[in-house]
């Protein structure tokens, strides 16, 4: 007898893929259900087939995916074995659903409102205008600025917020029983992912009855779910309401997960993150015993000889693991990571820039107004520098200018003004006119792992090249160096050998780093390095950079939108926003108040981990204003939650200093942001 | 992020092999384009007879143990003048071809680098030669020269130029902006280094595919040339010559003619099928 | 949008004036002298002096280039060598007929090469698109005398269908050359026929494959609805590219089509004119070609702007 509370239940659904190498379990026993008015966030890595449940529960498997057993109900209609016929009167009527990439989830030649309306008129039964209405309504309500003009624009025109919006109000327009949200941040820029969320988090409530949130960000689940499932190659772990689970995690892989996420700490202090040995194990050769047993801190050999049910072990809370009542909390956990030294000596500078310029003459456009564009001015007027062993993180959001200083930097793109000084010796602005000893001091890691490495070189010849090439190294010479690089960064030695296609993605980025090294540069360029990586994987780079500073005594110029991760391995760090800085400091001091207004949004608007750590909401509404027309004055006033006037508008603003040379490039002084900012994030009392 | 249904193989080689194994059309294709140019290889060592070996009592036979494809209106075996005619096609359709590889994948490579005042002068003359009818082009030109095997070569390559260039620039455009290639630029090495060993390399897979195609389009055209009389000329064994010469014999021995046309189709399907196939193998992500 | 479409008609002139002085020069200027080209060998001296000044040869080379196109231009193509006619009506006749059974063919390998791709991407895999696959591959390999030939042999010489030659009177109307306008039509069409099918398979396959479509078909919108609405305006994009260029292929397909079934068009007139060393008229119809040719991807070059929003519409 189905409880009439629960909207969406899934028991035991099994799910595999029909391969050349035989049937593939990519969903082994799921169970999960979702009441009314509650959000259940799916928690996973890349192959713990989180997806593929959310497609398979409602029977849109790709053709070679199969149901193999289980069941999979919405409210009293089961829905694995029906046809696409019946199928096709649940999809979009009392099933909603967002999608990671806004952008390729449009039709790219139909218009917003037709793609709206239509789904109000298939299943609402409205006529044309009617729909048309509604559509405009709903994209009133997911706030869109100007929604009837908006209604006529194609999806080439929008921004991916605005783009996701509109998802949205396409998925809830017809008040789904069940909306079915997978990754729908991931794509979007911090700012934008917080005013998204929100809209989630509001309006979902009055539109749909269950929401099953699938993701593989801890934190962002800690805000909006009620209750969390964690999934590991195909299969539950543990279960748990979110503030139990965060507090205590009740399986070895939650614990490991949550201890991999830099956490921002509002106490500071500094440790390693915690990372998990070894890898996912592949479908076709599961282990006879517990799954996660591999990789395991706390493993047993009961563990190994046959897996453990998922079982409830609390009210409210099941776990998939034989040792769940002897596992220590998360904070205990994390503090079981040894301490990172942080040094606070001064040291000599090793780069620096000064007054930095980079402007992109205007865009020629193919059918435009015909007048003359203006210059994008995407690097303003940056002054920065590093020390020797130390870490700049330069934080910022898309469209801020960070890449683009870092490629001026690196020599790749011609600056427009400015200088740049490598120990106090002037760089020749384009890498061309570089000398190998210069080029030797500067080494760089790019964004994207797939696209860093010749797909047709080994990883021996990538590494090498620089050896022979800056170092000068003889050929045996090199094969030995980079044996020891390999050793460095923890690849077994037979990978010398291999090609990049036969690399996962943190195996690349090892390599890259590995190939960074080489030459043993003084200063090392970070491209978003981690962004496209899993989190646990990550975590494994991060307290990989650092034990290479620490022994290397390099320094890094590290560039991210990712606060927590900047903020972990940084020594000082820098925030950007549309081609110049807003504040300058020592990283406790940049990510305690007073904050710049942009910092201060920044950090209100990442989810963080914990439950316990309270958030002020402050939202940045609007969009970045183009690097072609960059308003006067201070230039963020046209989002500043706390502007104070037209002094915003006209003046630019001064760098007013705190201690140990903090800066903060605001009109209002410091005292006044300090009190203003005093409970923006910060530790709940009793936590 | 991990892929539940992809393929578990190891290594290069296999791998290749593996995705072949798969599109047993394109292995078919292969094949049949390897025999064709192993005859073209033997020669006149493979046919039964010479090629213009006439024989006056053995005109116009229907196939048979004797000749297995029949003989033609001089007597001559057409079994014979069939393998020995794939030795023309490949020498002037597959030098033609490689010609304009080489001249085209060169231009291609050089402009789409370097770029500026160059590439943009060069892609305008290329847009002028592609503006032509393929076909009207190769007339044009054979009327004014005469149809010499030389010149037929020439004309080949001509022709295929502009499509090569265009597609070897447009690879290495592409791969130009790639991070790898940064990566070259940051440790310093020098500009004709990153083409040659970075970036053609991975250049090679599109550029191969794309002569594989022009090699099966010169055949045809070749072939077609042939039948307008502006082709190879008598008493050459090509294909397309043959058919010419076989029309007014079609309502009564229409063997002279359908077994060259096989021939010709044969081998133009096949190196398509062959296309197929190393599409599939170098370029995976491609349908 | 009418940027887009001025600056790519500049660009079409620009290159339509290269392509004719490259037109000259390989017909007047390659050969070294024309006259003896024409003439051939054992031409008189007296033979050849009068046809150099008939022509003009003996002004500069400049201003016999721009003599000629200017009056290209206006419409004089000046006399056919061979019949001493004004070259502009014969051509324009020929034309007509060319045009005539290009269009036969058009509408028949373009729809049925766009339905035959469509369904074997919707039926991918299965015994359809098998067949479709493995024929169009065959029709690619098959040069049109070939096909036309093997036409011939079976429908007219063997079923007596249809004629077996399509000459046709010079006026006669579409109608009434109709029954001599299939076999050359089918001919003509089957390489084309081929190559549409497979592009639009591979593009309908392609977006068949992208998330919008599941975002359509999770939509509980009908399949029906889905590929009109949704995948078609998407995937004959591509299918329009192939098509311009196509053209070209087809010009070169009249050309021998034309020869095989003695029909009375331009490809026929400009064997002619090469066998006969017409100068004035191998020059005419050669310029005539390429303009045509030209003038048919500037407009799918337009229709494609047109129908893709992202070009349509660039804020």
């Amino acid at each position: 007898m189905p409880d009439p509370s629960v909207v969406f239940q899934t028991t035991d659904l099994t799910l595999g893929y029909q391969t050349e190498a035989g049937l593939l379990p990519a969903v082994r026993g799921a169970t999960l259900g979702i009441r009314e008015k509650e959000c259940f966030g799916v928690v996973g890595e890349s192959g713990s087939g989180k997806t593929t449940l959310a497609m398979g529960a409602i029977n849109y498997l790709s053709t070679n995916g199969r149901v193999l057993g289980g069941s999979s109900r919405l409210r009293e209609v089961e829905l694995t074995g029906l046809r696409r016929i019946q199928m096709r009167r649940i999809w979009g009527s009392r099933i909603g659903m967002v999608y990671q990439n806004p952008s390729t989830a449009l039709n790219p030649s139909l218009r917003i409102g037709r793609q709206l309306s239509e789904v109000a008129r298939r299943h609402l039964g409205l006529s044309a205008r009617e729909a048309w209405e509604k559509s405009r309504e709903m994209l009133a309500r997911v706030a869109m600025p100007d929604p009837r003009s908006i209604m006529g624009r194609y999806p080439h025109q929008l921004s991916g917020g605005m783009l996701q919006r509109c998802v949205i109000a396409m998925a809830l327009i017809t008040r789904p029983e069940l909306l079915i949200l997978d990754e729908p941040t991931t794509a979007l820029d911090v700012t934008t992912q917080a005013v998204v969320l929100d809209l989630v988090a509001q309006l979902t409530r009055d539109f749909a009855s269950a929401i099953l949130y699938i993701t593989h960000d801890l934190a962002v689940v800690s805000k909006l779910c009620d209750r969390v499932g964690v999934m590991y190659a195909g299969q539950f772990v543990e279960q748990a309401a979110v503030r139990d689970l965060y507090q205590a995690p009740l399986h070895p892989y939650t614990l490991s997960l949550l201890g991999c996420v830099p956490r921002f700490d509002p106490e500071g202090g500094k440790r390693l993150l915690t990372s998990i040995p070894g890898s996912i194990p592949r479908l076709d050769a599961l282990p006879r015993g517990c799954i996660f047993a591999s990789r395991c801190a706390f493993v047993r050999d009961e563990c190994r000889r046959s897996p453990p049910p998922l079982r409830q072990v609390r009210p409210g809370h099941s776990s998939a693991c034989l040792r769940w009542d002897q596992l220590p909390t998360a904070a205990e956990y994390a503090r079981s990571a040894p301490q990172v030294p942080v040094h606070k000596e001064e040291r000599p500078e090793v780069l620096r820039i000064v007054a930095l310029k980079k402007s992109f003459p205007p865009t020629e456009r193919i059918f435009g107004s015909g007048g003359k564009g203006r210059s994008i001015r995407a690097v303003d007027g940056v002054t920065l520098w590093v020390r020797k062993g130390n870490t700049l993180g330069v934080v910022g959001e898309s469209g801020c200018g960070k890449t683009t200083m870092l490629r001026v930097i690196s020599g790749l793109a011609p600056r427009t003004s400015g200088e740049l000084l490598l120990n106090g010796e002037t760089l020749p602005p384009d890498v061309q006119n570089r000398p190998r000893s210069v080029l030797k001091q500067l080494q760089m890691v790019f964004q994207n792992p797939d696209a860093s490495l010749n797909p047709r070189h080994s990883v021996e010849r990538a590494i090498s090249r620089p050896l022979r090439l800056l170092a000068g190294l003889s050929r045996r010479q090199a094969s030995v160096r980079v044996s020891q690089l390999l050793e460095a960064v923890n690849l077994p030695h037979g990978f010398s050998r291999r090609l990049p296609e036969e690399l996962s993605g943190g195996e690349k980025q090892r390599v890259a780093i590995a190939r960074a090294f080489a030459a043993s540069p003084q200063i090392i360029l970070l491209d978003e390095p981690l962004s496209s990586l899993d989190v646990s994987v990550q975590a494994s780079l991060v307290n990989l950079l650092s034990e290479l500073q620490e022994k290397n005594n390099v320094s890094y110029l590290f560039i991210s939108h990712d606060l927590a991760a900047v903020q972990h391995l940084s020594h000082w760090i820098a925030v950007m926003y549309l081609g110049v800085l807003m504040e300058w400091g020592d990283a406790e001091d940049v990510f305690a108040p007073p904050f710049h207004p942009y910092t201060e949004a920044l950090l209100s608007a990442i989810p963080v981990a914990d439950p316990e750590v309270g958030q002020r909401p402050i939202r940045l509404h609007g969009s970045v204003p183009s690097a072609a027309s960059v308003p006067a004055g201070c230039r963020f006033h046209t989002r500043c939650p706390r502007k104070i006037g037209s002094i915003c508008e006209t003046q630019t603003p001064p760098w007013r200093e705190g201690r140990n040379d903090h800066r903060i490039y605001c009109h209002i002084p410091l005292e006044e942001l300090r009190r203003l900012q005093a409970d923006t994030i910060a530790r709940r009392a009793g936590g | 992020m991990s892929d539940p249904g992809a393929d578990t193989s190891s290594r290069g080689l296999s791998r290749a092999l593996g995705r072949l194994r798969r599109n047993p059309a394109a292995l078919v294709g292969t094949l049949v384009f390897l025999f064709f140019l192993l005859m073209a290889v033997l020669g006149p060592l493979a046919a039964p007879y010479g090629y213009e070996a006439q024989s006056i009592a053995q005109r116009l036979k229907p196939p048979n143990a004797a000749h297995l494809l029949g003989t033609d209106q001089y007597g001559r075996d057409i079994l014979s003048r069939i393998l020995v005619g794939s030795r023309g096609i490949f020498l002037l359709s597959g030098s033609g071809t490689l010609l304009a590889a080489f001249i085209g994948v060169s231009i291609g490579l050089f402009s789409g680098f370097y770029g500026r005042l160059w590439d943009e002068a060069l892609m305008r003359v290329l847009d002028v030669l592609l503006s032509f009818p393929p076909l009207l082009f190769a007339l044009l030109l054979l009327a004014t020269l005469g149809p010499s095997p030389l010149n037929l070569l020439l004309v080949i390559s001509v022709l295929y130029v502009p499509m090569l260039a265009r597609l070897a620039r447009s690879t290495v455009l592409d791969l130009r902006t790639k991070e790898f290639v940064e990566a070259a630029r940051i440790r310093g090495e020098r500009d004709l280094v990153i083409l040659f060993r970075e970036i053609l390399p991975n250049a090679l897979g599109p550029i191969l595919v794309e002569v594989s195609v022009r090699f099966s389009y010169s055949i045809f055209l070749v072939a077609s040339l042939g039948f307008l009389g502006l082709g190879v000329q008598p008493p050459s064994p090509d294909w397309g010559l043959q058919i010419n010469e076989a029309r007014s014999f079609f309502a009564t021995a229409p063997w002279i003619l359908l077994f060259p046309a096989g021939a010709i189709s044969l081998l133009v399907v096949a190196t398509n099928l062959m296309t197929d196939g190393l599409r599939q193998v170098l370029q995976p992500g491609a349908r | 949008m009418v940027r887009y479409v001025a600056r790519r008609l500049g660009l079409v002139l620009l290159t339509l004036l290269i392509s004719s002085a490259v037109i000259f020069i390989v017909t007047q200027i390659l050969p070294g002298d024309a006259a003896r080209a024409i003439l051939g060998r054992f031409a008189t001296p007296q033979a050849l002096a009068n046809l150099r000044e008939k022509l003009g040869l003996d002004r500069p080379l400049l201003v016999q280039y721009g003599s000629w196109l200017a009056h290209y231009v206006r419409g004089d193509w000046g006399l056919s060598l061979s019949t001493g006619e004004p070259v502009f009506p014969l051509v324009a006749a020929r034309l007509r007929n060319s045009a005539m059974l290009a269009l036969v063919a058009f509408l028949m390998y373009v729809p049925l090469g766009i339905l035959l791709g469509l369904f074997s991407a919707l039926r991918r895999g299965k015994l359809f698109d098998q067949v479709v696959s493995i024929t169009s591959l065959a029709f690619i390999g098959l040069p049109e005398f070939v096909t036309g030939l093997i036409l011939i042999a079976i429908f007219a010489l063997g079923l007596n269908w249809l004629p077996a030659s399509s000459d046709i009177r010079p006026d006669s109307g579409l109608i009434a050359a109709l029954p001599r306008l299939i076999l050359p039509g089918i001919t003509v069409s089957l390489v084309s026929l081929a190559y549409i099918a497979r592009m639009t398979r591979s593009s309908t396959a392609d977006v068949l494959g992208t998330d919008y479509v599941r975002s359509a078909y999770l939509k509980g919108l009908h399949p029906l609805r889905v590929l009109f609405t949704h995948v078609l305006r998407n995937s004959l994009l591509p299918t329009v590219t192939v098509i311009a260029v196509g053209i070209g292929w087809l010009i070169g397909g009249l050309i021998v089509t034309e020869s095989l079934f003695s029909y009375p068009g331009l490809g026929r007139l400009l064997l002619f004119a090469i066998q006969r060393r017409d100068l004035p008229l191998l020059q005419a119809i050669t310029l005539l070609l390429v303009v045509v040719f030209s003038l048919s991807n500037l407009l799918a070059d337009i229709l494609y702007a047109l129908l893709n929003p992202r070009i349509r519409y660039t804020t």
